[in-house]
């Protein structure tokens, strides 16, 4: 079993009739397999409803109705701050006609019968929307029958409303948990059978609803990945090879056993080369009593590596070189027109270099997993973004069926695709199996800043020419990075398709010659994709250079924007594509087409929102960058203000978003905020550096994250109107960020930013 | 007997005096509501009470804490009812939650010593604690409505 990035495969998979077909008799098969459960947080995994005189009816896989008035809705995908443990349950709810305060929401473990668990790529509501109000749906409309076949009254002059049906003309109401014996009896409606509501019918969908762990998170009683307790659990503290690649030579353990409370020290195998996204690292685990037993027995462990092929990689040395590879040419990945032409004719051209640093996921919830191996069966719980796919490579490392782990899921404590990867996981099975104890593995910050799967460093140069005619005449982007594709195939060189498609391939504008060229570099890293993954530093590139055009041609940006994406229209990009596919983020491009006006609504919303155009105070400065990833059209323009000690500062960001339907409004300004300060993060603060084949920052003191006062102040964020199909937010906010604050900082200071993190000192 | 008194509950300390009291709060007591963030004070996920005074329980070791009185978030309120804790709910500050209790912990101290903060008092008391997922300006709102939600109580 293969991890794979959650933009690398085709979305085959057709969720509704699949899922409906689950016998419901598998809802909330509960239980542990080998405990009785967590010591702490048993009823965030566990449904409570152990009273005999309670009977319940599960129309499906994702809701149970209780006799009691208690509806029980299936959170199925990961939360890790981006809200999705409410926002898909109250889509069912709401199709259903809930009261929310009577809805108890729980957990799911991993399981192929939930559907796609993958919690990734920003789609959990454009993948989940429909299915859950149909779920939602299925179930209102056996309750609805069950009332209709009670009261002898048709079926369509009922309806659900606050946990009740209620038969309009007679005004009778009966509490769902009053209908559940005689829904028992009637067959599940067929999701032909049910009708949707209308978007007027709605009471949760396109509003404000707070999240459900709120309270718990506020009293500390809220279960992540680090806090799961089992009777008897050990910790596991690992020693990795400082380089990707290298393995453990031998190991004197004497010293790290002396520690009082150190039970046991033992060797983890690594993968070696190449690295794969799911293996662990080639390490030494000490397992002990407690944290900091495990920690100080790990400090002193004397380990000997053959460090491996990568022991002289240098991050700068390679940048460099990459520096020179990109003036060459490369392999043409997009052609339109002729560039060579253009630039010939070309009354100015412009020409940059870009480059972005590796940068490390760094969740605020380092990489933690707990499990049990006993009687050839695993149960483990983690902080995973990925239950299935974990479940299925512990199975493997374990040589178990896939039926005999059970993967339980906490809440993560931040994933940004970090937690996508289950190496982490591994660990703490294997280890579980070879000493036969509860071990749980965490990874103190050190080791996540340095053994992380990082967000490549990329050098990427764009061309512009600009004509006689004073247009845009032509547009050459070349690439070069290191491939995520490579963590698994040491032979992959260049950007894959997926990679390309976030920022280079997908260049919306009506430019008569693009070339998009990618070149060599090779992976010495674990690469690994990280919120809004290649989008990052190819839109850093192509965002401040199409600022730069406008200022060369005396337009403003906004206005070229417009003008470049042309009249409203679907645009495709597979004809011009050389030997590359355009995977649209796994969507048909017939169902989420690249709508040019969808764009321009969002600049237009932004332009308004923001007074672009408005005189600003000297050192102060407005920057507009708009880009379209993971399917949602966004605009942003940052405001900023340098002091005379080069001091950033940001007043005022402003965000105009087309989702598509806005399922919870609050927790998609959420979002926004929140990718607002990662990518100021990334902006400003965050960088890491590799030497001798070993990353230079270990915590963060070397590898910093933006902190309350330089964070941006104000972020304001507008949410188009919407009955279009819902797409992600979690990603969408990052992109566009870093290229307006880079814009903005020119507009300030005059300085244009070619490198990140932005230092304007130097 | 070394003891300490943590959430008004007294406890005998059996554990290596140079342990932080992060991992004895943790692994020894069950009060895993104070986080593990970094291990070296740089990020605040850790923070708690101790007499009163806002500390990095990650680098706090247990010989300072012995014959003290210790606060973590699981103690910060009876009914999880601290002004802070109802500005928090109010303006749905967490994302993924897990800094919040290291944030509320700090913000406790700054209100009890600065009732009404400026946004310069905020800044300088929040800047040792890291969200990563970039709550800060939510942060700063239940700041200012828990002082006046505060001030409002006490008159």
């Amino acid at each position: 079993m293969k991890i794979l990035a959650p933009f690398q495969k085709r979305k085959t998979e057709t969720v509704n009739s699949e899922i409906f077909s689950v016998s419901r008799r598998d809802f909330l098969k509960v239980g542990g397999l080998l405990t009785g459960g967590l010591v702490l947080g048993v009823s965030f995994f566990s449904c409570d409803d152990k009273k005999k005189n309670v009977v319940t009816v599960a129309p499906n896989i994702y809701l149970s109705i209780a006799s009691d008035g208690k509806v029980t809705i299936i959170a199925h995908r990961s939360e890790m701050g981006q809200g999705i443990r409410t926002s898909l349950p109250l889509v069912v709810a709401d199709e259903l006609g809930a009261d929310w305060k009577k809805v108890a929401i729980v957990q799911a473990e991993g399981d192929k019968k939930y559907g796609d668990q993958n919690t990734d790529g920003s789609y959990s509501v454009r993948m989940f929307y429909r299915p859950m109000r149909e779920a939602g749906a299925i179930a209102r409309l056996l309750l609805i029958r069950a009332a209709a076949k009670e009261w002898q009254l048709p079926v369509e002059e009922c309806d659900t409303e606050n946990g009740q049906v209620i038969h309009r003309g007679s005004n009778k109401k009966k509490d769902f948990g009053e209908l559940v014996e005689t829904a028992q009896s009637l067959p599940i409606p067929k999701v032909e059978e049910i009708k949707l509501k209308d978007r007027k019918q709605f009471n949760m969908i396109g509003k404000e609803t707070a999240i459900i762990d709120l309270h718990d998170i506020v009293t500390g009683k809220a279960v992540f990945g680090m806090d799961a307790v089992v009777e008897g659990m050990k910790i596991a503290v690992v020693k990795r090879c400082p380089v990707v690649g290298g393995m453990v030579k031998s190991f004197d353990d004497s010293k790290a056993r002396a520690v009082p409370g150190v039970i046991k020290v033992l060797a983890i195998k690594g993968a070696g080369l190449p690295a794969t996204l799911s293996k662990p690292l080639s390490g030494v685990a000490v397992i002990a009593e407690n944290t900091w037993a495990a920690i100080k027995g790990r400090d002193l462990l004397e380990v000997e590596w053959d460090l491996g092929p990568n022991a002289a990689y240098d991050s700068a040395k390679q940048i460099e070189q990459l520096k020179l590879e990109v003036a060459k040419e490369g392999t043409i990945r997009r052609k339109r027109g002729d560039f060579n032409a253009a630039k010939t004719n070309a009354k100015k051209v412009i020409d940059h270099t870009y480059v972005a640093p590796y940068l490390a996921h760094a969740t605020i919830e380092p990489p933690c997993a707990l499990a049990i191996v006993k009687n050839g069966s695993c149960e483990v719980w983690a902080c995973t973004q990925n239950p299935q796919g974990a479940r299925d490579v512990v199975a493997e490392a374990l040589g178990f069926a896939v039926e005999k782990v059970k993967m339980n899921v906490t809440l993560l404590g931040g994933g940004f695709g970090r937690k996508s990867k289950p190496d982490f996981i591994v660990e703490a099975a294997v280890l579980a199996k070879e000493t036969g104890l509860p071990v749980k593995v965490l990874w103190t910050r050190e080791d996540d800043i340095r053994h992380d799967y990082y967000h490549a460093m990329s050098v990427q140069r764009i061309v512009a020419t600009i004509d006689s005619q004073n247009k845009l005449s032509g547009w050459a982007h070349h690439i070069a990075y290191p491939s995520i594709s490579a963590t698994e195939d040491l032979s992959v060189l260049q950007a894959s398709d997926g990679e390309l498609m976030q920022g280079a391939t997908d260049f919306p504008y009506n430019v008569p010659a693009i070339n998009v060229e990618t070149h060599d570099a090779q992976a010495h890293l674990r690469i690994g994709w990280l919120r809004s993954v290649r989008n990052i530093p190819q839109v850093f590139a192509v965002a401040t250079m199409l600022d730069e055009i406008a200022e060369a041609r005396g337009v403003d940006a906004i206005a070229q924007a417009l003008e470049l994406l042309g009249e409203d229209r679907s645009i495709t990009f597979e004809q011009e594509l050389v030997k590359t596919t355009y995977p649209n983020y796994g969507e048909k491009i017939e169902d989420y087409p690249w709508d040019t006006g969808r764009m321009k609504k969002v600049i237009e919303r932004v332009a308004k929102e923001s007074g672009w155009g408005k005189t600003m105070p000297q050192g102060s400065g407005l920057g507009f960058a708009a880009h379209k990833s993971f399917l949602t059209y966004v605009a942003c323009v940052v405001e900023v203000k340098v002091d005379q000690n080069q001091q950033v500062s940001i007043p005022n960001v402003y965000y105009a978003v087309d989702c598509g339907l806005a399922v919870n409004t609050d927790r998609i300004k959420s979002q926004f905020e929140g990718g607002a300060q990662f990518s100021a993060s990334l902006a400003l603060k965050s960088m890491i550096t590799v030497k001798n084949g070993q990353v230079e920052q270990g915590n963060f003191d070397g590898y910093q994250i933006i902190r309350m006062p330089e964070a941006p102040q104000q972020i304001h964020v507008h949410i188009m109107d919407s009955d279009t199909k819902p797409t992600g937010v979690g990603e969408p906010p990052v992109p566009p960020f870093t290229p307006a604050l880079c814009n903005a900082i020119y507009a300030a200071t005059g300085k244009r930013i070619h490198t990140l993190p932005i230092d304007l000192k130097a | 007997m070394d003891t300490i008194r943590i959430n008004k509950k007294e406890y005998t300390v059996a554990v290596d005096k140079e342990m932080p009291l992060l991992w004895f709060l943790r692994d020894h007591i069950g009060l895993t509501g104070t986080k593990y963030g970094c291990g070296v004070a740089q990020c605040g996920a850790c923070v708690v009470h101790l007499d009163g005074e806002a500390v990095r329980s990650c680098v706090t070791k247990m010989k300072r804490v012995i014959g003290k009185e210790v606060v973590t978030i699981e103690g910060l309120s009876e009914k999880g009812d601290h002004p802070l804790q109802l500005a928090w709910k109010d303006v749905d500050v967490p994302q993924c939650g897990y800094c919040h209790a290291g944030q509320i912990m700090s913000a406790a101290v700054l209100l009890r010593e600065r009732p009404d903060p400026t946004d310069e008092d905020i800044d300088d008391a929040m800047t040792g604690n890291i969200c990563r997922c970039g709550t800060y300006t939510r942060i700063r709102e239940a700041i200012h409505q828990a002082s006046a939600m505060q001030k409002n109580g006490s008159r």
